[in-house]
């Protein structure tokens, strides 16, 4: 075998510190991902986990430490030995390349599905309208919601506002997707149809990093968990492990609730 | 079908409630209606004559006009530099903040009557405007404040920077009205600061934007005629000039209330029809699939 220099991992956190007023919410966060892999993050409310995810496309500005993404830093850059934050409208291009699905959904309430779905590729990456439409209505197939292209997002219900938030994503051929609880804003009985199109999604070998507190669909799905305490990540490795037989008293105590 | 129809006459048809203050209503209504017309057809104060003969006088079209125009330029003023002091208010920093507060502070807590006529009064306090350097610099171009400050000038800056104070805060509230996760799908897509406002979140504002906005325009209507007093042949100004002439008082402020209400109306219809397309997806028209 050459001796080939390994790829970048999809996504390197790298010690990460994040305080919010008085509160240290992320103290020294490590994480990676390799292309192709599915992270969950699991843990109790209140452990960082969302903010590490918004972290990752620089939503929020981190106060320590690199988020790489595909060995890009995400929301800074290195001048002379020291690192600056980047200017919103610089940050903005690299979340083009970063997919992000919300708790909320947060569609375009003012806008139908298929622009929803549209607009992003073609305002922000100037793609041809009529190849992105093309591309919309085979995500909207995706996501088994084809006939509500026309559809205003109120007109749907939560469950398929969420796969179209997923497919808005998708267009802009993001090369790592976040996912931030997607099924948490959902009624019991939706839960099952977007986690099915996450799991769809993880079978195309997507990267993704996925909060959750679908223990199951993360022992499914996932190639590593985390477990996120407090503000650091309790434990890690694959979902198998750690959910099993975790050493850590506080991941225990929490997939004792959990599950 | 045949179910309900087996039902009918066993379950009760349920009655309006009995509301005897309705007719006593009713006659009040009449009977203050009627005078109201009596008065108005048989009083020889109101000269209905004189009033027709001066609808469509050239004088007072002129002054409709003016006012129609003042209007317009107002409130385009006032929602430039309202978005921007919204803007402004809501971004971060330091400095820009307090500069929009300091302006709202100044230009929403004087009377505009005030603001009015010391913008006509420039030349008092600076009789020349010039460009170039400030503090004793070179001057490139030089102007008496007297010519440069028409009428329409001190009305426009006078109306327009008060009403800016008042637009800015309409917009500020109608961007808070807009759910923060908006911005944040916006931003976590890759549009620019000013494409997510652009295409996100102002036309979603707008629909809490545009009704105190009507209010404002159609506010603005009228108060133009406060522009008389630095002599902008305006509509109320025009009909001035005309009854203190003839002293046909009463008839010519009918005049210049009509034309009020015409102009109220039709602002009003144009209110609506740009409401109905700020609604798009607003509700859940139609049924769930």
């Amino acid at each position: 075998m050459d001796a080939l220099p390994a790829a970048p991992p999809m996504v390197a956190v790298t010690d990460v510190w994040k305080a919010r007023g008085r509160n240290q919410v992320l103290r020294g966060i490590n994480l990676e991902a390799a292309r192709g892999e599915v992270a969950c993050l699991l843990g109790p409310s209140g452990a960082g986990k969302s903010t590490l995810l918004r972290c990752v496309n620089a939503l929020e500005p981190c106060d320590r430490g690199i988020v790489r993404v595909d060995g890009t830093a995400i929301g800074c850059e290195e001048r002379g030995g020291r690192w600056y934050r980047l200017r919103e409208r610089d940050v903005s291009r690299q979340r083009a390349g970063i997919g992000m699905v919300f708790q909320g959904f947060n569609l375009f309430p003012h806008m139908t599905v298929l622009d929803n779905v549209c607009d992003a590729p073609v305002r922000v990456l100037g793609q041809p309208r009529t190849e992105v439409r093309e591309r919309a209505q085979r995500l909207l197939e995706q996501v088994g919601l084809a006939e509500k292209a026309a559809a205003y997002p109120r007109q749907l219900s939560g469950g398929q506002q969420q796969r179209i938030a997923i497919a808005r994503a998708l267009a802009m051929q993001p090369k790592l997707m976040l996912f931030d609880e997607p099924t948490s804003a959902l009624d019991p009985h939706l839960v099952g149809e977007v986690l099915d199109v996450i799991k769809a999604l993880a079978a195309t070998g997507m990267t993704m990093l996925i909060v959750t507190h679908e223990v199951q669909f993360a022992r499914e799905v996932a190639g590593r968990v985390a477990v996120m305490v407090d503000g650091v990540i309790a434990e890690a490795g694959p979902p198998g492990a750690v959910l099993r037989d975790p050493k850590d008293p506080r991941v225990r105590s929490f997939l004792a609730r959990a599950l | 079908m045949a179910q309900v129809e087996a039902k009918q006459g066993t379950v009760p048809v349920i009655l309006p409630a009995p509301r005897p203050g309705h007719w006593i209503g009713v006659a009040v209504v009449a009977a203050v209606g009627s005078w109201i017309a009596y008065q108005a057809l048989t009083n020889p104060g109101f000269q209905w004559g004189t009033v027709g003969r001066y609808m469509l006088h050239p004088q007072v079209l002129r002054g409709v006009g003016t006012t129609v125009e003042l209007t317009a330029l107002v409130m385009l003023m006032g929602a430039v530099l309202g978005v921007g002091l919204a803007l402004m208010r809501m971004g971060g920093g330091q400095v820009l903040p307090l500069c929009a507060y300091a302006f709202t502070w100044f230009f929403r807590g004087t009377p505009v009557l005030v603001q009015l006529v010391f913008w006509y009064n420039l030349a008092t306090l600076f009789p020349t405007l010039s460009l170039g350097v400030p503090f004793g610099g070179p001057k490139f171009a030089e102007v008496s404040s007297t010519a440069a400050i028409s009428s329409f000038t001190a009305a426009l800056l006078g109306l327009g920077l008060n009403e800016a104070a008042y637009m800015g805060e309409i917009v500020r509230a109608g961007l808070l009205s807009v759910d923060a996760g908006q911005g944040e799908a916006a931003r976590a897509l890759g549009y620019r600061p000013m494409q997510a406002f652009r295409v996100v979140v102002l036309p979603q504002a707008m629909r809490a934007i545009v009704p105190p906005t009507g209010n404002q325009v159609i506010g603005m209507l009228k108060y133009t005629s406060l522009a008389s007093v630095v002599a902008l042949p305006e509509l109320m100004n025009s009909v001035e000039t005309i009854y203190s002439r003839t002293f046909e008082t009463i008839p010519l402020l009918i005049v210049a209330a009509l034309w009020y209400l015409v102009l109220v109306s039709l602002l009003s219809a144009v209110q609506a029809v740009i409401e109905r397309r700020y609604r798009r997806g607003a509700d859940p028209a139609g049924a769930r699939g």
